[in-house]
């Protein structure tokens, strides 16, 4: 039996698959693995590895999807916190990772042209408001988010006292929110018309 | 730890970048704590965002196909397995220390999935069962730990030194009176578990290795166990 799920919100679909609907958990795939893939690699800079943090992630949802509540939570991201958490738990556990140099700045998505309209767009966006931020912020917040570092290691990899770190951190995470939302009104119309 | 830097680490948590002693603190804060909450829930939002910033290449397409198998080949109820390996201390005279890290489990996950009052209950349970000076403890052999049984048959399972459970498997408790082992929960790192089935007295608490999501029956014989 074929059924078009393309018109169901997320968080329908997560209800969905609360009731065992495989296709719904593809469809969530469709919709969410490629930006999940790309985070996981980013984190992990290993395929297999990264395939491994999203595959798990998304058996998690599977699982777990019945303690979802969508009042409290977006389905966007909640799926890719449990991406994040995934690929982080899995970077800490790689030592190779703690002799690489430092590399804070994402690389821009541009280069790939097959990536859909929504994930270019979204991505100019992010982009956008972490410019704006101190590099200072910036800096801490992407090699956190980015690196999987935790405060007292970028404390040490920066050589800086650690207070200063978390007072970076809460900074940037709150003046990054602000920015987010400026931009999220006219993207979200934008999504609805596409 | 002051209060407004405790307030301060909701941006640390929701980019998983507390180190391990914070990030119990702020477990603990954030039961009590509505602002962090809420806190929380933006800026985990702003956190997942950040992932449109970097590249996202196509995965491979076998990897839609194995989450989709993994997904059928599962039950679609699984008890979350904990996240952490903790250091539970010995039961007994320390009960009130096991209970207060009984307290810590769960609530990321709890956090995360925004149903802290269910999780909350479920910890107000271990740690009732933990601190009633009327439950029976008895030994656990094949591992350190310690079961604890409730008068009413609620019980914690908590053990210490034992690896995580492989990639692919799970713990699985089983309560087995009589000849029939019964499914009892699943976990995957050492910690302290609420079974999901109460203990009459007399039955053994068993514990083998099964594959994620847990089978019907024990596929092995148990080395983790404990006489209630």
């Amino acid at each position: 039996m074929r059924r078009d799920l393309a018109h169901f919100s997320d968080e329908a679909l997560v209800a969905l698959v609360e009731r065992g609907d495989e296709a719904a958990l593809g469809e969530l795939y469709d919709r969410f693995g490629r930006p999940a893939y790309g985070l996981a690699l980013r984190i992990l800079r290993d395929e297999a590895l990264a395939e491994d943090a999203v595959q798990e992630a998304f058996v998690s949802v599977w699982r777990t999807a019945a303690r979802f509540v969508p009042e409290r939570a977006r389905a966007a991201t909640w799926i890719l916190t449990l991406v994040h958490r995934r690929a982080v738990d899995l970077v800490r556990r790689e030592e190779h990772r703690r002799a690489e140099p430092l590399e804070s700045a994402p690389e821009p998505a541009g280069a790939s042209t097959e990536e859909s309209a929504w994930l270019r767009l979204e991505g100019e966006r992010v982009r956008a408001a972490l410019r704006k931020l101190p590099d200072q912020q910036r800096e801490t917040i992407e090699l956190a988010y980015f690196g999987g570092f935790t405060q007292s290691e970028l404390a040490d990899r920066l050589g800086q006292p650690l207070g200063t770190i978390k007072s970076r951190m809460f900074a940037g995470l709150t003046r990054l929110r602000e920015l987010l939302s400026e931009g999220e009104t006219e993207w979200r119309r934008s999504r609805s018309t596409s | 730890m002051a209060t407004e830097s405790v307030h301060e680490l909701s941006a640390a948590y929701a980019l998983d970048a507390l180190d391990a002693h914070d990030e119990r603190a702020y477990e603990e804060h954030l039961r009590v704590c509505d602002r962090c909450r809420t806190d929380l829930m933006s800026f985990r939002e702003t956190a997942a965002t950040l992932t449109y910033a970097v590249a996202a290449p196509a995965p491979p397409a076998a990897l839609r196909k194995r989450i989709i198998e993994q997904a059928k080949a599962e039950r679609s109820k699984v008890v979350v397995p904990l996240r952490r390996r903790w250091v539970v201390p010995t039961l007994g005279a320390a009960a009130a220390a096991a209970a207060a890290v009984a307290i810590g489990l769960g609530v990321w996950a709890a956090m995360l999935h925004g149903d802290l009052s269910s999780s909350r209950s479920a910890q107000q349970a271990a740690s009732q069962i933990l601190s009633n000076p009327a439950s029976r403890r008895s030994a656990v052999t094949g591992a350190e730990g310690t079961l604890v049984v409730a008068p009413d048959g609620r019980a914690v399972l908590s053990l210490t030194g034992i690896e995580p459970a492989p990639k692919g498997k799970t713990y699985e408790i089983w309560v087995i009176k009589g000849q029939t082992p019964r499914r009892a929960g699943l976990f995957g790192e050492a910690g302290s578990v609420t079974l999901d089935r109460t203990v009459p007295n007399g039955a053994v608490v068993a514990v083998t290795v099964e594959k994620d999501g847990g089978v019907d029956a024990p596929t092995m014989t148990p080395h983790i166990t404990a006489q209630a």
